[in-house]
């Protein structure tokens, strides 16, 4: 393999023609847009974090004054430090919209999608370099819209992420400016989706066959597919609740709503259960949104790490595949509890049991892979051993919630909450981690600090343990969720109510346990270790391109001779063969 | 730097991008309507029998609607005749016919506005009713992808016409593309009418 080379004098010249402002700010090179759209959800990640944080606190000590920044928030959210109910509402609905729409999905789909697919399939760009561009100026704008309905005068959305109506219809708080936010967010996804499809369907590199494409490949483009199908509905559902809102019609209202005592002056005629439909036909296709990029990158980590070809690489493929034709068709197992009628819910019953297949093949074809493996312990293979337990964790405590007769009691505790937040904190962040570790070489040519990323992955993992395992104890005692204090839930709680002193210290350490990634994100940029082109001696495309790759990423031509994870070939002198290098004879 | 099969067609798939990212984009646009009418279909199920009463009392203006059905029906047959004069090198006539297309687009937009103030002169609001409701969600939103298409059309009519001196294939392409969208938004349309005025 050839050393790293400085970039060619073509390329060079090439750069000189441009301003600070096309190259880095509207650029339209994958890789910039890549690294733009990382950023930008990697704060909004801490940001996110950050609300619940403080909410955190009203958790484990009800009525208290919050220390610190208590007086920072100002009267009308938290007079004398303590936190109003609505403020409280409010922190939630924005935790979940900024942790999905702005921190995860920019961070899985736009970040490591951008940057990493089109140098895996071997592509100077994507297809649509203007498009892509404009697609991440449309989350900033979707993100600013967001950040600033903190400031409006009945503060952010409060109604939960799910807006449910006719309360998110009625609401005086920044619902408007939530849907609004939301549109910009859709249009950002779509337009993404259409250049991932489009991309990896035209421009893989020569002998890039379907079957020699990266899983990580793979799961982008089912995540592509999902975000172009699912996000249509979501944006009908808005401009309804939109109209709702400014134009005072009834989409989401019955009849004869009574609102403060006084029925409210509309027509009526319109469906609450309604909104709900739309909305879950987008919103669980989006958990596989969440999740499918992270099991892409943590497939990619663990082959190159156990030093072994993935394990039933093609029936994982085909259960992505199936997965994702599936989580269209079992949206309405978030909605046992409307009383929708059991004829319905026994079909989505069975739907959901049987989505469950395919992510049991895929997490199972990843353990095996292990097997026999020559494991390296370095810090993306952490995280993604990490990922395996707790998206194993995660996914079987959504199994009751798949059945009604077991959701019904569940469904509004924090047995929810713990079972999604294994599935994406623990698993699709730790998965998430491992990628930003994995790819730091290929986007900065310097390796980031292997002891700050262990002072980072095992605080991580007790804590988030720490935060997330005792809402499933919570939640099986009955403790209600979304509530600011509880309610009359904790007096019935008894002692599990005092858990939450325990998952807040959690919280708090686990932002502590984030200090090392920081520092290290930031001195290794300048100062890491220095990396070749391939440091963790990889199979797949992006390491035949320098790092950090120049505009146009390759300065050879590529021609692909084998399948992307031939670890370990016997009677080989070493103990991988890069795809593109040519069959040995 | 050149995006691969930006003109000419891969060998394999025998398409340029452009084509299947403006397939890609209609796909989401069938879900975007489809979920429309799907919430046509429950607020007409959930009207207990409501509906008709409400559909009588709209009186949308069936004649108006007729004229619009057949003035976009002709816009799509001029947006193909300016692909076609393209295709043969013909720029005045291209010129013509994308002009004749952004014309029917706003001749429709017109019919359009007369009804809507006829609506509204009749006290006919968009909370009046969920039947009034979803007529003017769903015009409107179909209203909003005509503007969308005429700018698009008449971008390539007006100054990104130049590009026939330079890459004639590439526009013709593009021309194509626009009149994908062109035909999908004629194509909502033809579901809108009856579904609204008709049935």
């Amino acid at each position: 393999m050839a050393e790293p080379v400085q970039a060619s004098p073509a390329h060079e010249e090439h750069h000189h023609e441009q301003s600070f402002w096309r190259k880095f700010i509207f650029s339209t090179d994958h890789k910039v847009i890549g690294v733009q759209y990382s950023v930008t959800g990697l704060a909004f990640l801490f940001f996110g974090f950050c609300l619940m944080m403080i909410m955190r606190w009203q958790l484990a000590y009800p009525g208290e004054p919050i220390p610190l920044i208590g007086s920072l928030l100002g009267e009308n959210r938290a007079p004398g430090g303590i936190m109003l109910p609505d403020f409280y509402n409010e922190l939630g609905a924005m935790h979940g919209t900024i942790m999905v729409f702005l921190g995860v999905v920019p961070l899985a789909v736009g970040g490591f999608g951008n940057f990493v697919m089109p140098l895996q399939l071997g592509a100077p760009d994507m297809a649509f370099p203007r498009i892509n561009m404009i697609s991440y100026w449309c989350l900033f704008l979707g993100g600013v819209t967001m950040f600033a309905s903190f400031f409006l005068p009945n503060g952010a959305a409060g109604n939960g992420w799910t807006s449910y109506s006719p309360l998110a219809d009625i609401a005086l708080n920044g619902q408007t400016a939530w849907l609004i936010g939301m549109i910009f967010l859709i249009t950002s996804s779509l337009l993404g989706a259409v250049n991932f499809i489009t991309t990896a369907v035209q421009l893989r590199a020569p002998g890039l066959t379907w079957m020699r494409l990266p899983f990580f490949c793979w799961a982008q483009i089912v995540t592509a597919f999902l975000l172009l199908l699912a996000f249509p509905p979501l944006e009908a559902a808005g401009v309804l609740q939109l109209m709702d809102r400014v134009a005072a019609t009834s989409f989401f209202l019955p009849d004869g709503l009574v609102v403060g005592g006084e029925v409210l002056e509309v027509s009526g005629g319109g469906s609450p259960l309604l909104w709900q439909h739309l909305f879950w036909f987008l919103a669980h296709p989006e958990v596989y949104v969440l999740i499918l990029p992270a099991m892409g990158i943590v497939a990619e980590v663990i082959a190159n790490n156990s030093r072994k070809p993935l394990w039933g690489y093609r029936s994982m493929v085909y259960s992505l595949i199936f997965l994702g034709f599936m989580s269209f068709i079992v949206w309405a197992h978030h909605m046992f509890i409307t009383g929708m009628g059991s004829v319905m819910s026994t079909f989505f019953q069975t739907t959901t049991m049987i989505i469950s297949i395919p992510s049991v093949i895929i997490l199972s074809a990843l353990f095996i892979s292990l097997w026999g493996g020559s494991i390296r312990y370095n810090t993306p293979m952490l995280f993604a051993l990490g990922f395996l337990p707790m998206f194993g964790i995660g996914g079987l405590t959504g199994l009751p919630l798949g059945l009604s007769a077991a959701d019904i009691p569940l469904h509004d505790t924090y047995y929810v909450i713990g079972h999604f937040h294994y599935v994406v904190a623990p698993g699709t962040l730790f998965a998430l981690f491992a990628g930003v570790y994995y790819w730091f070489p290929k986007v900065t040519g310097r390796k980031m600090n292997e002891f700050l990323g262990k002072l980072h992955f095992w605080p991580s993992l007790v804590f988030m343990n720490g935060v997330f395992f005792p809402m499933m104890i919570q939640g099986l005692n009955g403790v209600s969720r979304r509530l600011a204090d509880g309610g009359i839930t904790y007096d019935f709680a008894g002692e599990v109510a005092g858990l939450n002193r325990m998952m807040s210290v959690s919280a708090w350490c686990l932002a502590v346990a984030q200090i090392p990634f920081i520092i290290n994100f930031f001195m290794s940029i300048r100062n890491g270790e220095k990396a070749g082109r391939n440091p963790w001696n990889s199979t797949t495309l992006e390491w035949l391109a320098p790092s950090p790759a120049p505009h146009g990423n390759f300065d050879q031509a590529i021609e692909v001779t084998r399948g992307p994870y031939e670890y370990s070939v016997p009677g080989s002198d070493k103990d991988y063969a890069p795809q593109a290098e040519p069959a040995s004879t | 730097m050149e995006i691969p099969y930006t003109v000419e067609a891969h060998p394999e798939t025998g398409l340029n991008n452009g084509k299947i990212g403006i397939w890609l984009f209609l796909t989401s646009e069938v879900m975007l309507f489809g979920a429309l009418f799907a919430t046509f279909i429950m607020l007409r199920i959930g009207s207990d029998g409501e509906w008709a009463h409400m559909q009588a009392e709209a009186e949308l203006n069936i004649p108006l609607a007729t004229i619009n059905t057949a003035v976009l029906i002709a816009s799509s047959l001029t947006m193909v005749m300016a692909w076609a004069s393209l295709v043969r090198g013909q720029l005045n006539k291209f010129r013509l016919f994308g002009w004749l297309t952004v014309g029917c687009g706003a001749i429709f937009l017109v019919i359009k506005y007369f009804e809507y103030t006829a609506k509204f002169a009749h006290d006919h609001f968009p909370s009046s009713n969920t039947y009034l409701a979803i007529y003017f969600t769903m015009t409107g939103l179909h209203a909003l992808h005509v503007i969308g298409g005429m700018a698009w059309n008449a971008y390539f009519t007006g100054p990104g016409s130049k590009l026939f001196h330079t890459n004639r294939q590439w526009l013709t392409d593009r021309v194509e593309h626009s009149g994908l969208f062109w035909h999908f938004v004629d194509l909502v349309w033809i579901f809108l009418f009856p579904v609204f005025y008709l049935l």
